[in-house]
């Protein structure tokens, strides 16, 4: 029992960074624009949380600055494909390493500074349920805020005329115009927004879970995130369940080496990996159907109709 | 220049600026040649490092960086030039030969995985040596290269008698990456440490399988925490996670690599830590004397508390080490540098029983370089 619970925490705690990330690129993707600058969004976010944290104490002005940085990375790739018409794929893996680039440069003074860091808060009486109470309510504050930037995100796409005209960008961009609408300015708010979202996955990753900066840190997390949008079909509550998988699986290799279980590490480390790979496979056809027909454009072209 | 192989735009910055430096000297180049006696490693104008990370990750690669830096204080007329990022494959082959292009002769190839290239350059440039740090060489050695390691695992050994001290629940924890044999005999010689004043104490090993992803570290941290592991150690590049998840849980923390008690004021026990000045000086020393060629240097050259000038000591104690605990360590230090000393003082078993090292034998550093077993007490599988 114990195994499961560690292992279901170690899942929530460190999938919260990809589901972040991942949530961001659901918002992006459903307005049409893959990013794969997602990856150097949460690197952007996780430094910059992480200097504000070192600098001022007070990691929710991280947060917010991490985002920011995030969402301005987004925003040049933006640039590119949206008012430039580069190509998706090139435009979001440049943005990853310039990302990559500055964050090393700028980091390289804070690698083993001290921060205030976010604590885990244990929410009285939740926190007492049997196996959930551990799980999702001994957890630190930007967890919390993840179960409620969930369900805000699917509102917001599926409930209010935004997330319609979002969609719409993403579905049939020639109808906006009836609506009158830009469908470039649509899509660059979301980018934007999903943007954002990477930067505080990452600043969850260096000032809530790890309390360290380090270059390279984020180490493949938003290439995850963007491959468990196509996963999870587009769905924020089903991104949030493949979060939490993949976050569960990373975390199954320690759990069971502390307890002495004899296991390959090499085979344990492959397994998360693996794991995405079958579910993907397994639902293949059944995600792609589920594509805003815009992008799939973009896998046919590297830009969708403008 | 740009050619050189690094793997983000900041370092490359970084690289190009030393490499245009080294190039301004190039007039030196030819006047040092001249009066050489063509020994191999003599008449260059440059020394080279490449390292395997940034240079400056509070740990392996800083302590490479900054021995680097008092070669650079002792041989002004030398040029300093240093690659990070390098990775360990055959494009660390290129950029050792920019190295050599910019009047290098003498070139520290310091990551374990850098053993491949770093003697495919030798084979190619017999008047260059180059030495790599870390690694065995197997079968016969060029005149121009070798490998040199300190004995880490010694100073881990120390440590291990203030963890076994220490621990409440008989239970460590250890973070490692990879089992290579550096590893290996670490965590071995941490356990046999524990044991000689805590006889039932057990090593759980927990692997990340990468030299740095804070993520994984945390996960491992959690995980060993949360078994009633009370004392933490680590085999990792970056060190700050494990050190700050193990102080957030009020247990003990034995260092690597770098002294972290600003990290850990409470729980920090000792550690192993780096200092590479005094045998980079010796090496370049003979090199540039011309007497590199079958010297001890000039082999699979080994050090440790017997010859003086192990790159590995003990890092300053913290508040809860007592006096006790401190003499036993004096103690033991004491011993590792008699000719019988050794962590691994026969008999030595194996997680089976069997015996590894037989009663009383004092096993050499070659067959410590080649453990490939985890002794008993440590906890954990060796992924074979």
């Amino acid at each position: 029992m114990s195994l499961i619970i560690d292992v279901l925490t170690g899942g929530v705690r460190g999938g919260t960074s990809i589901l972040y990330a991942a949530l961001g690129e659901t918002v992006s993707q459903r307005s049409g624009v893959i990013n794969l600058g997602t990856e150097g969004g949460m690197l952007g976010g996780a430094l910059t949380a992480y200097i504000i944290a070192a600098e001022t104490g007070n990691p929710w002005l991280g947060v917010l600055g991490g985002g920011i940085v995030g969402a301005a990375l987004a925003l040049v790739h933006a640039l590119l494909v949206l008012w430039r018409g580069a190509n998706q794929f090139a435009s979001g893996l440049m943005v990853l390493f310039l990302a990559l680039g500055l964050t090393s440069l700028f980091g390289a003074s804070y690698v083993g500074r001290t921060i205030t860091p976010f604590t885990t808060w244990a929410i009285p009486v939740l926190s007492d349920i049997p196996v959930l109470g551990p799980v999702l309510f001994d957890q630190d504050p930007l967890v919390y805020l993840s179960y409620l930037a969930v369900p805000a995100a699917w509102f917001v796409l599926f409930r209010t005329r935004a997330g319609l005209l979002l969609r719409t960008a993403g579905e049939r961009s020639d109808a906006l115009t009836v609506h009158g609408a830009d469908v470039r300015v649509v899509r660059t708010w979301a980018v934007g927004a999903g943007g954002f979202l990477a930067g505080v996955g990452g600043a969850h990753l260096s000032i809530a879970y790890t309390n360290t900066w380090f270059e390279n840190m984020v180490a493949g997390r938003g290439f995850i995130a963007v491959a468990l949008v196509i996963l999870a079909a587009w769905g924020p509550v089903k991104v949030m369940a493949g979060a939490y998988l993949f976050g569960a699986a990373l975390a199954l290799g320690p759990a069971l080496q502390a307890r002495g279980i004899p296991v390959n590490q090499f085979l344990l480390h492959v397994i998360p990996f693996v794991l995405t790979l079958v579910v993907l496979a397994a639902l293949g056809r059944r995600s792609s159907n589920a594509a805003p027909a815009e992008l799939q454009r973009v896998f046919e072209n590297g830009a969708p109709a403008t | 220049m740009a050619r050189f192989t690094i793997r983000t735009g900041a370092t490359a910055l970084a690289v190009a600026a030393v490499v245009g430096l080294a190039g301004c000297s190039s007039p030196v180049a030819a006047e040092n040649a001249s009066s050489s006696d063509g020994a191999p490693g003599t008449g260059g104008t440059a020394i080279g490092f490449i390292m395997v990370g940034p240079r400056d990750d509070y740990g392996y690669n800083q302590a490479v960086y900054e021995a680097s830096q008092i070669l650079a204080d002792e041989h002004p007329d030398l040029e300093i030039l240093t690659a990070e990022n390098v990775p360990e494959d055959d494009s660390a082959v290129t950029t050792m030969e920019q190295m050599i292009d910019r009047g290098a002769k003498i070139i520290f190839a310091t990551s374990y995985g850098h053993l491949d290239a770093a003697q495919q350059v030798a084979e190619d440039h017999p008047d260059v040596v180059v030495v790599q740090q870390g690694n065995t060489i197997a079968g016969d050695i060029l005149p121009n290269s070798g490998t040199y390691f300190g004995t880490v695992y010694e100073p881990m050994y120390l440590a291990g008698i203030a963890a076994g001290a220490a621990t409440e629940s008989g239970k460590l924890g250890y973070v490692y990456a990879f089992p290579i044999p550096q590893t290996i005999a670490n965590i071995n010689a941490f356990e046999r440490g524990a044991q000689t004043v805590n006889p039932g104490v057990e090593t759980i090993t927990v692997s990340t399988s990468s030299w740095c992803d804070p993520a994984a570290q945390r996960e491992a941290a959690n995980s060993l925490l949360s078994q009633g592991v009370d004392v933490i150690t680590q085999h990792q590049d970056c060190t700050k996670t494990v050190i700050d998840a193990t102080e957030a849980a009020g247990a003990h923390t034995v260092g690597y690599h770098a002294d972290a008690s600003e990290l850990a004021p409470e729980g920090w026990l000792t550690g192993a830590v780096w200092d590479w000045a005094p045998l980079y000086s010796d090496i370049v020393a003979t090199i540039l004397d011309g007497k590199f060629t079958g010297s001890e240097f000039n082999a699979n050259y080994r050090v440790g508390y017997k010859t003086g000038t192990n790159p590995f000591v003990l890092a300053g104690y913290g508040p809860s080490v007592s006096a006790e605990t401190q003499a036993a360590i004096e103690d033991a230090q004491a011993f590792l540098a008699t000719d019988a000393g050794s962590p691994f003082v026969g008999p030595v078993l194996d997680q089976d029983g069997a015996v590894k090292v037989a009663d009383g034998v004092t096993p050499d550093y070659a067959e410590i370089d080649a453990m490939d077993y985890f002794v008993q007490g440590v906890v954990g599988d060796l992924a074979n």
